[in-house]
């Protein structure tokens, strides 16, 4: 089915141009065309004899008809015409449905999927499956065919629903996170993965702080978690230093990398600290790599001991001159005691962080960087010292990330350079900003988008970081403000922002 | 002396390419003051792209090397274009008008995707090239250190001073030079103005991707290897090459980008190879502490 045929088959009231709607889609479709053609349609295969290549061009063929019919499909759903979508989003489906069945029964027509994995083929069909389901949604729920797609910056019910049980929904989130580890389907891998997802919600509450609170733009947070947790590392590998003797030193350590770092680049603006912060986070990682005397090099340190509950190891049996935890309160030994006590150890340090930021919200410091944010030049009229009022989030922000980087260390029972790429840093920031920078419930929701659900799909391992990008792109283009969009009422004395 | 010039040579090649990439940036931020960041991931399809290509010709028969790399650096910069423009129009056009850290997002959720995608299609391994200009001429000889040139490294340099010479003349000579420079200093008066703005900007990202797509060639055919990951080192290099320069100055990227080959070079040539990357960044916080509108740029007037 070409898209022509698309065009001509739908009963073209007057109002909507479906020639333009064609001549875009086929341009869509052939700009897809051109995109795949070498990248897609040709595989270099490395054999004995160097590089061959190897053609797929099926793959090519259905993704640019596919973009230029959904192209057009998507444009009649802007003009409100929903009936089309709808049928041809069907018609697709059950295309699909056919070739997977045939593939089952091992038909020769199964091998007419449109791409060879079985991944990409299903992911592909989450497209039309979301425009039915967005023309379903058109004319059954939002008022029929008048009602045009809304986009931009709204208040969106759920963004109003929160806000109006702001306090009810924090306080049931917080009792279902102490409540999850004894639920009956929470086995351990759930509690594992429960407790990663807190470590970025820590990072990201700390992160909030810089970004969110102080509007500094800090692509180098990672430097400061390799801090955090290189020096529990080492007070505990090199020292004997238990994990609670060393966390307030760690988080220290951070704290003061980061008032050193931060001290001559602060008085940058917006997208120059960006490119300055990221430097240094590499620069950190690059240290760790090749300093191999000091930080183990690339094998890092190994054999981190894990914390214990007021001396209590989590162990089968103890150390001498200690107690297991399990001796102590007469319980049975099982590993999942250790992961469920690691589990509270992060939600209490989440919590802390998350009830200072909302307490220091009430202080003046706070109010100083959100001024900060808003107009810097205002701030130093008004005598606001920029960089001491910058470097108190800065060193704050880090302080919060030595914290989560001693638990991660403790945790992982092991630390290498391999943990704390650029790629970590662009995740919990993506993390603050998908969540609605300034907004605490925010980063818990985009946490859970972008580290549960992604752990719960390891099988498809491979596709996980592509997704993440292409979700990254599509929650910026939909949500521009972060998937709970919304900002504490700051005064704002005029609107349009000057040049930032 | 001998091997302070082998370094000055290695140095200049890698610095015309790190310029050429860094040009991209250099642009982008001056006409809508955003970082695009996944333009390293730009040349590294534009590299991967030149490559497929290669071997495509190879397939067809055309063995006749000039033949191959024109139609090659054609074909790649041709395509890598396109890819430059579509970055733009599905990732940050949307976001036009937003706050400045949405397009930020994007763009780095766009580099992670281009990185993967070209990852998931072509694989994590190292793509060998064989090498097809080999050979140069001895430049010097001393204590039996050879200071040799080859003749990719003069022809890497020249196509970068040709590119920059045409580059320079359609910024300030033509109609498009001058839209662009317009919607640089104002975008919304060039628009009641009659420039079309969104073109202005779509062309200019595809000019970054075009010049983009020639270093990526060039670094393929310099190192004989590529993989996904190439694009994010040169990328951020590339980037503090224009932050050096001045970002916004097209001869500051240029500038810059020699500098902070140079440097990279000499440093790996007199200290270590390991901190080589520290040594660029280490200039970048110099730079922007003491002189923060790079060697280049004019002085950012704050308004209030």
């Amino acid at each position: 089915m070409t898209t022509a045929t698309v065009g001509t088959i739908a009963a073209a009231p007057a109002a909507v141009n479906y020639r333009d709607f064609a001549k875009r889609a086929v341009i869509a479709g052939f700009v897809t065309l051109v995109l795949a053609s070498l990248l897609v349609g040709i595989e270099t295969v490395s054999t004995v004899n160097g590089l061959q290549v190897a053609t797929r061009y099926r793959a090519v063929l259905c993704a640019s008809l596919g973009v230029a019919i959904v192209y057009f499909l998507v444009e009649m759903l802007k003009a409100g015409r929903t009936l089309v979508p709808l049928l041809v989003g069907l018609a697709m489906i059950a295309l699909f449905g056919v070739l997977e069945w045939a593939k089952l029964e091992g038909l020769p027509l199964g091998d007419q999927l449109p791409f060879n994995s079985w991944v990409v083929n299903w992911g592909v069909m989450l497209v039309p499956l979301s425009l039915v389901l967005r023309s379903l949604y058109l004319t059954f729920w939002a008022g029929g065919q008048g009602a045009v797609a809304a986009v931009g910056q709204r208040e969106t019910g759920f963004t109003r629903f929160y806000l109006r049980y702001n306090k009810l929904f924090g306080a049931l989130l917080i009792l279902f996170a102490v409540g999850l580890p004894f639920m009956p389907f929470a086995d351990r891998r759930l509690v594992d993965v429960a407790t990663l997802v807190l470590t970025y919600i820590m990072l990201g509450w700390g992160l909030n702080i810089v970004v969110g609170l102080a509007g500094l733009l800090d692509l180098g947070y990672v430097a400061f978690y390799a801090v955090g947790a290189y020096s529990y590392s080492m007070f505990a590998v090199d020292a004997g230093l238990g994990f609670w003797a060393a966390l307030p030193i760690a988080g220290a350590l951070a704290a003061s990398f980061g008032l050193i770092l931060g001290f001559p680049v602060l008085r940058l603006r917006g997208d120059y600290l960006a490119i300055v912060t990221l430097g240094f986070g590499e620069m950190i990682r690059i240290i760790l790599t090749n300093w191999w005397w000091f930080t183990g090099g690339p094998n890092g340190i190994n054999n981190v001991p894990r914390p214990t509950f007021f001396g209590l190891v989590f162990e089968r049996s103890a150390p001498p001159g200690k107690e297991t935890f399990a001796q102590f309160f007469g319980l049975t030994y099982s590993p999942i005691q250790r992961v469920e006590f690691l589990y509270f150890v992060i939600l209490v340090f989440a919590l802390i962080t998350n009830f200072f930021t909302l307490r220091i919200r009430r202080l003046p410091i706070s109010r100083a960087w959100e001024a900060l944010r808003e107009d810097e030049t205002a701030c130093r009229a008004l005598g606001i010292n920029p960089r001491n009022t910058k470097l108190t989030a800065f060193g704050l922000g880090a302080m919060f990330a030595g914290f989560a980087g001693s638990f991660f260390a403790a945790r992982q029972g092991f630390v290498s350079p391999e943990s704390f790429v650029f790629l970590e840093s662009a995740v919990i920031l993506a993390i603050v900003v998908l969540g609605g920078l300034g907004t605490q419930i925010g980063i818990v929701l985009a946490a859970l988008v972008l580290i549960g659900l992604p752990e719960f799909f390891r099988e498809l391992q491979d596709y996980r970081m592509l997704a993440f990008g292409i979700g990254m792109v599509l929650i910026m283009i939909w949500r521009p403000g972060g998937l709970l969009a919304h900002r504490d009422p700051t005064i704002f004395l005029h609107h349009g922002k000057g040049k930032t | 002396m001998a091997l302070f010039l082998q370094q000055l040579i290695n140095g200049i090649t890698l610095g015309s390419i790190y310029g050429l990439i860094a040009i991209g940036y250099t642009m982008v931020y001056g006409i809508i003051g955003m970082i695009n960041f996944a333009h390293g991931d730009i040349y590294m399809l534009g590299a991967f792209q030149a490559l497929i290509a290669f071997l495509v010709l190879g397939v067809l028969g055309i063995t006749w090397v000039p033949l191959a790399l024109v139609i090659t650096l054609v074909v790649a910069v041709a395509l890598t274009s396109v890819y430059g423009w579509t970055v733009e129009r599905v990732a940050y056009r949307p976001l036009r008008g937003s706050t400045r850290l949405a397009p930020l997002i994007s763009a780095i959720g766009m580099s992670i995707l281009l990185e993967n995608y070209v990852q998931l299609l072509q694989g994590a391994r190292n793509k060998p090239m064989p090498s097809l200009l080999g050979g140069g001429f001895r430049l010097m000889s001393e204590n039996g250190f050879n200071v040799e040139v080859r003749w990719l490294q003069i022809g890497i340099v020249v196509v970068t001073v040709v590119l920059m010479a045409g580059f320079t003349l359609l910024i300030t000579r033509t109609p498009l030079g001058r839209a662009q420079r317009a919607t640089e200093q104002d975008r919304r008066m060039a628009s009641l103005l009659g420039v079309n703005v969104d073109r202005t900007i779509s062309l200019t990202f595809v000019i970054g991707a075009a010049l983009a797509a020639v270093a990526g060639m060039m670094v393929l055919l310099y190192y004989g290897q590529i993989d996904f990951y190439i694009g994010f080192l040169a990328g951020i290099k590339a980037f503090t090459a224009a932050v050096l320069g001045g970002i916004g100055s097209l001869p500051g990227a240029m500038f810059g980008g020699l500098l902070i080959g140079l440097v990279e070079v000499m440093w790996s040539g007199y200290f270590s190879v390991d901190y080589k990357d520290v040594a660029a960044f280490t200039i970048l916080v110099m730079v922007l502490i003491f002189r923060p509108t790079g060697l280049l740029g004019r002085p950012d007037l704050e308004k209030v």
